[in-house]
């Protein structure tokens, strides 16, 4: 379903990677990993469209992202290194204009439904600021639960969540495969529980 | 999403969070206020001189006061990310600049417009003066937001970001505060001041049609 065919990045004149090929089917979870500043987090931009390779291309369902342009967006989740979440705003508020940007507004009680999935369901009226690092980082996810999309680009989701919330959050990514959807992820940590990943060390080119 | 749906959605959002951070509104108005009241402190009270400088000071200070609230039409939803999730939105990113341009315009060029003919009374305006100058900052403070979109995306994560935006917006904002200070002029001296009110309207829709999509390429290169 999505097909990186060749591509090259660099960040100023440093070459990040070059030559990159690999393809996921329906279904298939991908374990990104490499030392600091190899470009896992490039790749993942450039997966998700923020920008573009530099040689190579990449398809999805057979067409190329510059050709898809922003329907594209419609396919995926993407988890950056930042929350995106707002101080000021409640959890509740958050996922409300997230899901409203994503163009898909959710009800009251499919909010809430999806907070209680994230188990932050006591916390939903309070500002994000007031939260742990760990209940942000929840209530980030709770994006992933509310909107359905094919494609999870996730950066270091389980950087700050507990045991539980990391066992958790590979229960939903195995869900997630087994209903045919795509997760590429990034991480430094020992996977939780998730059935038939594949690890892609990233390696700096000669 | 239909591009309009999501244009609307964006200033819905944006007025919502300004409207939880009120305060940081209330803060250009006032930098408004206190600028326009010290010129009559410094120069005394001789009106003939006030009711000539009057419309030049206000159109000055409102710049000011807009250039000030410049830096809040990104840097924030850049700093936590949700400028990358406004981008990832299946909607086209110049929609998205375009509504948080007229967000930004509601906030802060709508209430400057509609406080200025309580100062321009200090300098001895008369009313159709005052008329006038409501009529050029309606159709001006459009133009300071949408040019200075393109300089806040510019300078988003530039170290000194708020000065180098300063340095590049002030020289775009000259012939809007050339037409829009001229047309109350032309109404003093005994003009209808039409035609620069129409070339203010003209830059307006302009840089309305323009800056959004100029803006959005500039905060892909600063989100990459």
């Amino acid at each position: 379903m999505i097909l990186i065919d060749q591509i090259a990045a660099q960040r100023g004149d440093r070459p990040l990677f070059s030559n990159l090929s690999f393809a996921l089917q329906a279904g298939d979870c991908i374990h990104l990993r490499g030392e600091n500043g190899i470009g896992k987090t490039s790749l993942l931009k450039m997966l998700a469209g923020l920008s573009q390779p530099d040689q190579g291309q990449i398809l999805w369902q057979g067409q190329a992202l510059t050709e898809l342009g922003d329907d594209y967006h419609g396919q995926l989740h993407y988890l950056g290194h930042k929350d995106a979440l707002k101080d000021l705003l409640s959890p509740y508020q958050n996922l409300h204009w997230a899901t409203q940007i994503a163009g898909n507004p959710l009800s009251e009680a499919a909010i809430l439904h999806t907070l209680a999935k994230v188990g932050l369901l006591q916390q939903c009226d309070l500002p994000v600021r007031s939260l742990s690092q760990g209940q942000k980082k929840r209530a980030a996810l709770a994006r992933l639960l509310a909107t359905p999309r094919p494609l999870w680009l996730l950066d270091e989701p389980f950087v700050a969540l507990d045991t539980t919330a990391q066992s958790e959050l590979g229960e939903w990514i195995n869900n997630h495969c087994q209903q045919g959807g795509i997760v590429i992820l990034t991480s430094h940590q020992q996977l939780p529980s998730i059935q038939h990943v594949t690890e892609l060390t990233l390696t700096r080119p000669l | 999403m239909s591009s309009w749906a999501f244009f609307c959605t964006v200033i819905r959002r944006d007025l919502f969070l300004a409207w939880q951070q009120r305060g940081d509104l209330l803060v250009g108005l006032v930098f408004f206020v206190l600028v326009a009241c010290l010129f009559p402190l410094a120069i005394g009270p001789e009106a003939k001189l006030l009711s000539r400088i009057g419309p030049g000071v206000l159109w000055v200070a409102a710049i000011l006061a807009n250039l000030l609230a410049l830096p809040r039409l990104f840097q924030a939803d850049w700093q936590d990310g949700t400028l990358e999730q406004l981008l990832l939105a299946p909607a086209p990113a110049g929609m998205m600049v375009a509504g948080k341009i007229v967000a930004h315009w509601l906030t802060t060029g709508v209430p400057l417009t509609l406080i200025a003919p309580l100062l321009g009374v200090q300098y001895g305006l008369s009313s159709d003066l005052l008329l006038m100058l409501m009529a050029t900052l309606f159709i001006g403070t459009p133009v300071l937001s949408a040019l200075g979109s393109i300089g806040a995306a510019l300078t988003l994560g530039v170290r000194q970001g708020d000065m180098l935006l300063a340095l590049l917006v002030l020289p775009l904002y000259a012939p809007v505060l050339i037409f829009g200070s001229g047309a109350v002029a032309a109404v003093a001296g005994g003009l209808n001041g039409y035609a620069e009110l129409s070339l203010l309207a003209a830059i307006a829709c302009g840089s309305l049609f323009l800056a959004p999509w100029l803006a959005a390429m500039a905060i892909k290169l600063a989100v990459e």
